[in-house]
Order: C-alpha cells, then sequence, then structure tokens
C-alpha cells in the first residue's frame, strides 16, 4: 500500500541517537538559520534543564513573550507618559515588530488569537523566530496548531534528568560561519522529493512540514561546512522536524488516504523518480527508520488509540491540541457607555482622554483650569472573558445493553444538542464507553463538523464501563472549569455497569465503583443529569444519580427530538 | 520579495476561480477559504494582489478616491494628481483595536498642533481594494459587527470629538480560517459571496511540485518569476477582458429560472444566495468568453456561492458540497 511496508521488521539498522546531543545540535540549527526554521517547540517542565538549554540561547539576545500580553505590546503603540512629558509622539516599539528570536512561556495557555497573531507576524517578518516553552501537564494540552505548524523544531526535554544533560554553549563563531555557507547550499531534487515523500508517509498533511524539514537537512549541511546535503543531513531533518508531526505510522495507510492516485498523464523524465515511488527505496528506508527512532515516547500508543477513535476522515490530534477560549480573565476594555452592569476602566477612560485635554481646552475657553474635561467618547469599559462559558459534557453508552436502536436516538439527541450549543456558543465534550474501555472521543470544542464526526464513527455493543466513563467525564470536567468553563454532564446511559474501574467484569465491584464516582461528582458540585434510556427503569440508576445528585429523566420511548427538548429544559436552555 | 505569481499555484482550482471570479466582478462580494493549515491560503490571496490590474487614484487622498471630487473633505487633499497604485489588498491582524480598523482622530496633531483631524483606518485604505482577514474566524464579535456594517452601506462612518467623518468603503472581503479552531457566525457567513473549501493535495507529485516551486521561489526568484510572469499577464488580460465583456453578457430567462430553483431546492436563506449564484455564474460565462449565461455555468458557480448559505441540519451527515451537489443533480439535470 505504501511504500514503507517493508520498515516494519524489528531489526533497523540506525541506532538511536544521543538524545541530549540531538538538543544541542537543534539549538545549533536554529541558531544557524532561524528565519528558515521559524522557531522551536520546547515541551518541558520549568527546572534545571530548561535552564540549561534556554542558557544556551542566550547569545540569540531572546525577547521575553507571555500568552496575556496585551495588544499594544506586540504590536507597537503610544507611549503615553513619554508623550505628554516631552509633547511630541513617542510610540513604544512592539516586540513583533523587530527581527530576533522571542521566548513565548506558558505556550501551552496560548490563546488561539495570540497564536494566530504571532503565526501571522512569523511570515510577515522572515526575521523573526519563536522559541515556545510548552510546559504541558495534561495529555490534550500542548502547543496551538498555528504555532506547531510553523516552527520546524520539536524537543521533549521532560525525560532528562539534570545528570543526564550537561551544559550547551553555541558556537558562535561556527555559526556565523555556517550561516554565510546557507545560501551556497542547493536544496536538491532528490532530497526534496524525499522529504516530501517521507512527511506524506508519515500522513502530515501540512506542506509547511516538507519544506520546514529542507531548511533543517540544509542548516545541518552548512553546520559541518559541506556544500551540498548529505543522507545524513535528511536523517537529522527527519528526526527534528518530521517525528513529532507524525500521524500515523508508515506502515499503515494514511488515515484519510484515498485510492492511490492514478498515474499523471504527462511523462516528464525528471519525475520518472516518482514511478518508483511504489517499490520500497533503500533511502526513504532509513529515513523512515531515522523518524521510528525519534519518534517521542507514548506516540505509538497514542497514534493507536487514535487510530480507533478515529471516524473516517480527519487528522484527530486537531480537536486535542486546541487550546480553550475561555479563562474568565480581564481583556482589554471597548468604548461604552456605563450602566447596565457594564463597569468603567477608569485607567484606559483617562488614557483616552489625556491627549486631548490641550484641544478641548481651546474649544472651551470658560473650563476651569486644572479640571480634566472628559467626553462621553473618553468612556471606556471594563470587559472580561466570559466566565460562564458552558461546556455539555456528553457520556454516551454504546455497550450492547443499551440497544443499537437506543444509542441511535442517544446520538440523534446529542446532534440537534450540539446544534443548539453551537448556536449558544457553548463548548461541547463528548465522553463514549463501550467494552471495556471510556475514552474522551471529543476535547471541549465549538467546532459542529468534529463532533459530527466523531459521533458518527461510534460503534455498539459490548460490555458497560460506566464507572470508567464517569471517571473520565469528571476529569474532563475538572479539567474545563480549571481552564474558567463551567462544565455539565450528561449522561445517557440504561446504568447497567458491568466493568469495574479496573477493567475486571465484577458487576458488584462496578457498582460499587460507579457510586464511589457519583458522590465525587456530587462532591465537586458538577451539575448533572442522567438520561435513562433502559426500557424498564431499574432503581439501580435513580440510586446513582441521587448520589451523582443529578436531576435523573426516564426516557424508555423517547425519539431523539423528544430526548434533546428534555435535555435543553433540564439544562435551563 | 515579490509575491508569489498566482498562476504558479499548484491545483486549487476552485480557490482560484473563485478568486477571479471576484475580481472580474467585486459584486459579487468576497470570499471565504476554509481548510487545512499549510496549503497556501495566504499565499493566494497576496499572489491576487499582484495579478490585479492597477487602479488610477488621487496621489494624496487616504481613500484611494477616482476623482478629486470623491475626496472627503476631511482628508485635506492637496495632491490631487491621478496615479496608478497596485489594487489595494489591506491585511485586518486579528486582535486589532476598533480606532485602527474605522481611523481615529490623529494623537499626533492633536498634542502637537492642538488640532482636531482625522487619521484614516484600514477600511479607509481598503477602500476599492481587498480587504483580507485571515483566521476570520477568531475575529473578536463587534469587530465582525463593524466590518458587517461597513461592508453592508459602503460607507465608514466615524463620530468622534464633535467631528463626524464619512468615507466610501467598498471592498471585497477575503476570509480564511481552519474550521477546527471554531466556526464562523452564520451572519458573517452569509456576506462572503463565495466560500471554497481547500484542504492538502493527497497526490505525493503534486506535493513534490508545491515544495519545488516554493525552492524555485525562494533560492532562484528572478528566473522564477520570469518563468511565470507570461501566464499571469495573460490571466490579467482575460480578467480586463472579461469585466469588459460582463455588460453585454446575455442571460435568458430560463437561467434565472434555474437560479431561483436551484437556491429554492437548497433552502438556502434570502435572496442574497440567488443574486451571488447569478452574479458568480455571470463572471464565470465572462471568464470564459461565453457570449451568454449557460447552465453549465450555473451548475460550476453554484457550490462556490451556496454551500455557506444552507440551514445547518445536524442530521445530515453529507457536507454542504455534496448537498449542493445532490440538488443540482436533480434540479438541473
Amino acid at each position: 500500500m505504501t511504500p514503507f511496508d517493508d520498515t516494519s521488521g524489528p531489526n533497523r539498522p540506525t541506532p538511536p541517537p544521543d538524545p541530549w546531543a540531538q538538543v544541542g545540535l537543534a539549538l545549533v540549527l536554529l541558531a544557524v538559520d532561524p528565519a528558515g526554521l521559524r522557531g522551536l517547540w520546547l515541551r518541558g517542565r520549568a527546572g534545571p534543564v530548561r535552564d540549561r538549554v534556554l542558557a544556551a540561547l542566550a547569545p540569540l539576545a531572546p525577547r521575553k513573550l507571555h500568552p496575556f500580553m496585551a495588544e499594544d505590546a506586540l504590536s507597537g503603540g503610544l507611549d503615553l507618559s513619554a508623550t505628554l512629558a516631552l509633547n511630541t509622539l513617542q510610540r513604544h516599539e512592539g516586540l513583533l515588530n523587530r527581527d530576533g528570536v522571542l521566548t513565548l512561556t506558558m505556550a501551552e495557555r496560548c490563546p488561539p488569537g495570540l497564536s494566530v497573531r504571532l503565526g501571522q507576524a512569523l511570515d510577515a517578518r522572515p526575521g523573526l523566530a519563536l522559541v515556545a516553552l510548552d510546559e504541558a501537564a495534561e495529555e490534550g494540552e500542548g502547543l496551538p496548531q498555528a504555532l506547531s505548524d510553523r516552527l520546524a523544531l520539536f524537543l521533549d526535554i521532560d525525560a532528562f534528568g539534570w545528570s543526564g544533560s550537561t551544559d550547551l554553549a553555541l558556537d558562535m563563531p561556527c555559526i556565523a560561519k555556517a550561516r554565510a555557507r546557507l545560501a551556497t547550499i542547493p536544496l536538491t531534487a532528490e532530497a526534496l522529493e524525499q522529504l516530501t515523500r517521507v512527511a506524506h508517509g508519515l500522513a502530515i498533511d501540512s506542506l509547511r512540514a516538507p519544506w520546514l524539514a529542507l531548511m533543517a537537512a540544509r542548516a545541518h549541511a552548512a553546520w559541518r561546512g559541506v556544500t551540498e546535503l548529505s543522507e545524513d543531513d535528511l536523517r537529522v531533518a527527519v528526526e527534528l522536524v518530521l517525528a513529532q508531526r507524525a500521524r500515523a505510522l508508515p506502515q499503515e495507510a494514511p488515515p484519510d488516504d484515498t485510492p492511490p492516485p492514478p498515474e499523471p498523464p504527462e511523462d516528464d523524465p525528471e519525475e520518472g523518480r516518482d514511478r518508483d515511488s511504489q517499490e520500497p527505496q533503500i533511502p526513504d528506508d532509513l529515513l523512515i527508520d531515522a523518524a521510528f527512532s525519534a519518534l517521542p515516547p507514548g506516540l505509538l500508543a497514542r497514534l493507536q488509540a487514535a487510530k480507533a477513535a478515529r471516524a473516517g476522515a480527519g487528522n484527530s490530534g486537531a480537536g486535542a491540541r486546541r487550546k480553550s477560549l475561555a479563562r474568565g480573565r480581564p481583556i482589554p476594555s471597548r468604548p461604552g457607555k456605563p450602566g447596565s452592569g457594564a463597569r468603567v476602566d477608569v485607567i484606559a477612560t483617562l488614557r483616552q482622554a489625556a491627549p486631548w485635554q490641550a484641544v478641548r481646552r481651546s474649544a472651551r475657553p470658560d473650563a476651569q483650569p486644572g479640571r480634566l474635561l472628559l467626553m462621553p467618547d473618553d468612556i471606556r469599559i471594563k470587559r472580561y472573558q466570559d466566565p460562564t462559558d458552558r461546556v455539555l459534557i456528553f457520556v454516551v453508552d454504546a455497550s450492547g445493553s443499551a440497544a443499537v436502536a437506543r444509542l441511535a436516538e442517544a446520538k440523534g439527541a446529542v446532534e440537534i444538542m450540539l446544534a443548539e450549543a453551537y448556536s449558544a456558543r457553548d463548548h461541547v465534550a463528548l465522553v463514549t464507553f463501550r467494552g471495556e474501555t471510556a475514552e474522551l472521543a471529543l476535547p471541549p470544542t465549538r467546532s459542529l463538523v468534529q463532533a459530527k464526526r466523531r459521533l458518527a464513527g461510534l460503534p455498539g455493543g459490548g460490555a458497560t464501563p460506566l464507572a470508567g466513563a464517569m471517571q473520565v467525564a469528571l476529569n474532563a470536567a475538572l479539567q474545563a472549569r480549571a481552564r474558567g468553563m463551567s462544565p455539565t454532564l450528561a449522561f445517557l446511559t440504561d446504568g447497567r455497569g458491568n466493568i469495574a474501574l479496573d477493567g475486571s467484569a465484577n458487576r458488584a465491584q462496578a457498582g460499587e465503583d460507579a457510586t464511589t464516582l457519583a458522590r465525587a461528582i456530587a462532591a465537586r458540585a458538577i451539575p448533572s443529569l442522567v438520561i435513562d434510556t433502559s426500557l424498564r427503569p431499574k432503581p439501580l440508576l435513580s440510586e446513582l444519580s441521587a448520589a451523582m445528585g443529578a436531576t435523573r429523566i426516564a426516557l424508555p420511548r423517547a425519539d431523539a427530538r423528544a430526548m434533546a427538548q428534555t435535555l435543553g429544559a433540564a439544562l435551563g436552555g | 520579495m515579490t509575491p508569489f505569481p498566482f498562476a504558479a499555484i499548484v491545483g486549487q482550482d476552485e480557490m482560484k476561480t473563485a478568486m477571479v471570479l471576484t475580481a472580474i466582478d467585486p459584486k459579487i462580494g468576497g470570499v471565504l477559504v476554509f481548510g487545512d493549515r499549510g496549503t497556501g491560503k495566504s499565499t493566494a490571496v497576496r499572489a491576487l494582489a499582484a495579478l490585479l490590474p492597477p487602479i488610477q487614484s488621487v496621489a494624496g487622498c487616504p481613500c484611494n478616491s477616482a476623482t478629486p471630487d470623491d475626496c472627503p473633505d476631511w482628508a485635506q487633499v492637496t495632491d490631487t494628481a491621478l496615479v496608478e497604485r497596485p489594487t489595494p489588498v489591506v491585511d485586518l491582524p486579528l486582535g486589532v483595536s476598533e480606532d485602527r480598523v474605522t481611523g481615529a482622530l490623529d494623537i499626533e496633531r492633536a498634542l502637537t498642533r492642538g488640532e482636531k483631524a482625522f487619521e484614516a483606518g484600514l477600511l479607509a485604505r481598503a477602500n476599492r481594494g481587498y480587504l483580507y482577514i485571515d483566521e476570520v474566524n477568531l475575529l473578536e464579535d463587534h469587530i465582525v459587527d463593524l466590518l458587517l456594517d461597513v461592508a453592508q452601506s459602503g460607507e465608514n462612518v466615524v463620530e468622534r470629538e464633535g467631528l463626524s467623518i464619512r468615507h466610501p468603503a467598498r471592498f471585497v472581503l477575503v476570509g480564511s480560517g481552519n474550521p477546527e479552531e471554531g466556526e464562523l457566525r452564520p451572519q458573517l457567513l452569509d456576506r462572503f459571496g463565495l466560500s471554497v473549501e481547500v484542504t492538502s493535495p493527497k497526490e505525493i507529485d503534486t506535493r513534490i511540485e508545491v515544495i519545488r516551486r516554493r525552492d524555485a521561489y525562494e533560492n532562484d526568484h528572478a528566473a522564477f518569476m520570469a518563468q511565470w510572469q507570461p501566464e499571469d499577464a495573460a490571466l490579467r488580460d482575460r480578467i480586463l477582458t472579461a469585466r469588459a465583456a460582463l455588460p453585454d453578457l446575455k442571460t435568458s430567462n430560463v437561467v434565472l429560472h434555474d437560479v431561483a430553483s436551484v437556491c429554492l431546492a437548497l433552502g438556502s436563506d434570502g435572496l442574497r444566495g440567488e443574486l451571488t449564484l447569478l452574479r458568480a455564474a455571470r463572471a464565470l460565462a465572462a471568464y470564459e468568453g461565453a457570449p451568454d449565461v449557460t447552465r453549465d455555468h450555473i451548475r460550476r458557480a453554484a457550490p462556490m456561492a451556496l454551500r455557506h448559505r444552507l440551514r445547518r441540519d445536524p442530521l445530515d451527515d453529507a457536507g454542504s458540497t455534496a448537498r449542493v451537489a445532490r440538488q443540482l443533480a436533480e434540479v438541473l439535470p
């Protein structure tokens, strides 16, 4: 199916590179060609190891950014105090308006607006490069895609202890020489095609990836002091640029691969090489091995899990990486009228009025001297990101006992609710459970498209790991709350849990576990709702609902629309 | 560095056609490009800007007026010479302040000379050109509302410090975004004349060609630009010819009937869909040098003119493109 069928064997010739040397190499490449590589995504908690990495970057004189920086700090703006003092216009320069290296701390908390803004700045200004410090602790956190797609290099330094690392120092004179060599190294057609093919084989959709890999290969060649790209340069590029972007293992078909395209009609002799791409190629194999050995730990397992959850087309990692929009924090004030609950931002209002005092005074000579002349237009209103951003977490029972027809109706109800949540600008998340596991099939999102995709691909049948599902849902709710959202849990189940938390098919233990979790949900005051989908409601589920403090609604015969109406009413619209 | 040549963009035919159509008839009302990362959405917008024929405008006018009479009084234009300028393509960055969009009083002049003078904003600069919003789905709601108002009226009105300032602001809105980061409000969706969906090319040869051209563009710039210049020039001529042909294009009653029945079958809200479909089909016919608009033009323009105007149906699994195609097959066999 793919050119990489033969690489799955256990004997991989390339030994894994020395991991810490790899860290040093990535920093060197970034220093050699910041304009081509655009930056580094550095994953790791703040600590001495990360400090070692950052210390090495010091010669590049990075400027610091944080996720909640005001717009005028980024793009520049009026420096009011200096302007008033000097009586001529004084601007302060925005961080994004100068070439150089920026470091973004707490990059995992970077709101989508800022990440896109930074992405645009990187595109517009080739002299800018970004080091994103991602301190993600949880699966599902991470760098927003607008950035991860643009930054060539990725390093995960959480695995390194203090003793596993050494001090790093950039050899700036050598780097300067390498920089001078950069433009003289041609990107050969072979290298270009090979890296594009490897990226394709790893199911990396974005076309930025192969380009960034080429830039990394060139920077590596320049660093080595040679004038043309070699196998070694490509290997490094694959390890540092392509490996962490992999969306599928090379030996499996990419998730939304269409059948092999028909041969292109024109017969360009230069493209004759590509005809062979159905055959395994030795250099490609080596590169794929390099990707294998550089895959971040746990990626293989994650890909397998993602594959199971993936319904049809689309790259499943996208939603999981996305940051929440809501945070319940103050955002820049806006012009407005006081009253109707709005609070005046006094400082912003004064800042707005200050430059106009001389003009206004000349228009109103009778005004009392020394008094501030305010106009209604000056008034600025405080704004906060809505802290009551809701997230509805649907917990859908897809087990055998919730018969197939019920599952279809539950899906229908969730879809209607999704459409309503979409119009109300709510977030939705989806937890599904069947067989032995419960999983967060969709992290909180506003994307109707994604939610529908996940839901449509949900299979039915198997045992009922209700307790596990409650645990996943509880975690999702707590995470959402930590991000300033108000979670609500909606269970659609018949309540006949028969798999305990430890995965054993022990009905009694399963019931106990479910009750424990129900109490945990109640203790954290997470509003919840249970839709009993069983044909003959059992006391079991009403007891569980009571322990959870949930509203229980028995809907033995309700169709999707009735179910959605009830849900909507119970959730207060 | 000069922008990437429009003609050199590999594939993405629907996106390129939609952009060309709005260049032929700006009244179509803008393009929304939604799709994957790294598919060259913004490259295409910048390329289009470089491709478009220049406009004649008054040298000193902040809103690109075509004649000295059109210049707004507040601008106090002194240099009224007519000059040729590239079609303006103005970026609207995320996080932009209202003042920068609409224009505001000039703080420097207020402080240094004690004068109240208006400093034009992005809307003035985009007049008679394009306003490009990357990641339009992440734009703040109040900026979106403001843009909608101006796009509707074609005029920007600012009232500050007792001054009331107005100027024409007619522009083609081009928005791009990634639907996975949040969807666009239906109210804004509807304002875009055309919408296209772009995906990364799946064929390896196409992907290699994309990277190959990027290499040539970046590393052999002059030769690459020279190589594509004739094609871009031919395309520009074709756009100009189509513009000239547009008023004389015949539209039969049968065609009008077809347009109405497609929109009716799809249940697209309001008359905007019908008008846009008709305009897009006419522009397409003019682009192809056809003497009159045919059913085939409607069939091909319908997906981009209508796919974003369908009522959301959560129970219909097919995407909106598929729904348009289904109805087209039924209504216009």
